[in-house]
């Protein structure tokens, strides 16, 4: 059976999602290989870090069309999320452009930045990727841009006014927290998407 | 909403979790990984591991037990001790850790706050301080505080310190008062609330538990992000669930 791929792109929080992945009894396999992506039954894109040094980070490893190419599920974390989308105001950095929308960074409503502990969800649309997993439930952010809720939206959260929690579009999906990070719930969004 | 986060502080030293009055006379508490799981079962909202003897002896936190809590923890966690350079940081990092805290090489050197956010982005940084109440009535922070002897009073005033650690790419601030860490008679009401006025991005409160009130007032008085705890969590003096409890019977936003 195709592994499931994680996307070493340099994102510290890679370990701790093989882990996640691995109380959930699933092997991952750390990679920057095309052909194993291309291969892999899911691919996780994690990230942590600011958007341009990511992009970078992808071009530099000749991933850039990979991943824009995949047809399998892909889910990317934090800024794994924000790289699919078209643009992040973080550096004025184009993106993979696999979701609609731009990141913008959080402010007004007299919040601290960055969105730093948990917060809860609202589900918007229902979807398989968040079965089990109730509006109201906590998943634990660190981030300082975030997407605005749009057509891509499937769950938002809202820290000095609503942003995009989980999105997908097409296979592509993104959580905005760390669900590797987020206790039980977090866990359940993970082992959905495998199931996907 | 944001809620408010509870963390216990798991201070480490030779692999064993250790906790003292005062940072002075420490008694050992339990095995990190044990600890780690009794809290996250319980309803911890984060973890700090503090090496505490990292610092005073110049080296670096050892890594082979922030991979052992990474792999059975699903909360996230924090490591302070000795973390000098980029590349130390990486190194606690990539073995699993969501964000790293400097103290005193931050002091040594502030640069390395800028490096560390420039690297990482800010929302790895934390800045931890350790705060004393001089005899002029001025906070100023201290150095070494891991380690009695060794323990240095600087002239940088805390509130200062924490303007200058926000400029330079801190994303957190963890305000230990030492005055009335260990001694379980309460935050530091007074220097919270000073901090608070100056910090702009999330604010640790350190130093003080003893009951459960505590918390309520704490973050009621003081908008702390979330407040730290560690003898009074150790010992079960008190539990998570009760200060959960008495939180949301007060009103405060929490994680059930």
């Amino acid at each position: 059976m195709a592994a499931v791929a994680l996307v070493d792109a340099g994102g510290a929080n890679i370990g701790s999602v093989r882990y996640a992945l691995l109380r959930l009894g699933v092997e991952s396999r750390l990679t920057i290989d095309a052909d194993t992506l291309r291969a892999a039954s899911h691919v996780i894109l994690p990230g942590v870090g600011a958007a341009a040094a990511g992009m970078a980070r992808l071009r530099e490893l000749r991933l850039i069309e990979v991943v824009r190419n995949l047809t399998q599920p892909v889910l990317g974390l934090c800024l794994g999320m924000q790289l699919l989308f078209e643009h992040s105001e973080e550096g004025d950095t184009p993106c993979l452009g696999l979701l609609p929308g731009t990141l913008r960074r959080l402010k007004g409503g007299g919040v601290r930045v960055p969105h730093m502990g948990w917060n809860r969800l609202r589900i918007e649309r229902a979807h398989r990727l968040l079965y089990g997993i109730e509006s109201g439930a906590h998943m634990y952010f660190v981030h300082s841009y975030a997407a605005d809720v749009g057509s891509a939206t499937l769950a938002s959260c809202e820290h000095g006014g609503e942003f995009s929690a989980v999105v997908q579009s097409r296979n592509f999906f993104g959580a905005q927290f760390h669900p590797e990070r987020s206790a039980a719930a977090g866990a359940r969004l993970l082992s959905n998407f495998l199931e996907l | 909403m944001l809620t408010r986060r509870i963390i216990p502080c798991l201070d480490v030293r030779d692999g064993k979790v250790v906790k003292g009055v005062r940072f002075a006379n420490h008694a050992i508490a339990g095995d990190i990984v044990e600890l780690a799981q009794r809290y996250r079962d319980e309803g911890a909202d984060e973890l700090v591991f503090y090496d505490i003897a990292a610092s005073p002896e110049g080296r670096v936190v050892e890594r082979a037990w922030i991979d052992r809590v990474a792999q059975v923890l699903d909360i996230p966690f924090s490591v302070a001790g000795g973390i000098r350079s980029v590349d130390d940081a990486r190194a606690v990092l990539h073995a699993g850790a969501d964000k790293i805290s400097v103290n005193s090489p931050a002091l040594e050197r502030p640069q390395l706050v800028a490096e560390l956010a420039d690297a990482f982005g800010v929302q790895c940084v934390v800045v931890g301080i350790d705060s004393l109440r001089d005899d002029d009535g001025q906070w100023r922070v201290r150095r070494y505080s891991g380690d009695p002897a060794r323990t240095q009073a600087l002239a940088m005033r805390t509130l200062d310190w924490v303007v200058e650690a926000q400029r330079l790419g801190a994303g957190e601030i963890v305000l230990n008062c030492m005055g009335s860490d260990g001694v379980h008679d309460g935050y530091d009401i007074e220097q919270l609330r000073a901090v608070r006025d100056v910090c702009k991005v999330p604010l640790i409160a350190s130093g003080g538990a003893g009951v459960t009130q505590h918390f309520c007032e704490v973050f009621e008085r003081c908008d702390v992000d979330g407040a730290l705890a560690a003898s009074v969590f150790h010992s079960a003096a008190i539990t998570i669930p009760a200060v959960k409890q008495s939180l949301r019977e007060a009103g405060v936003a929490i994680r059930p």
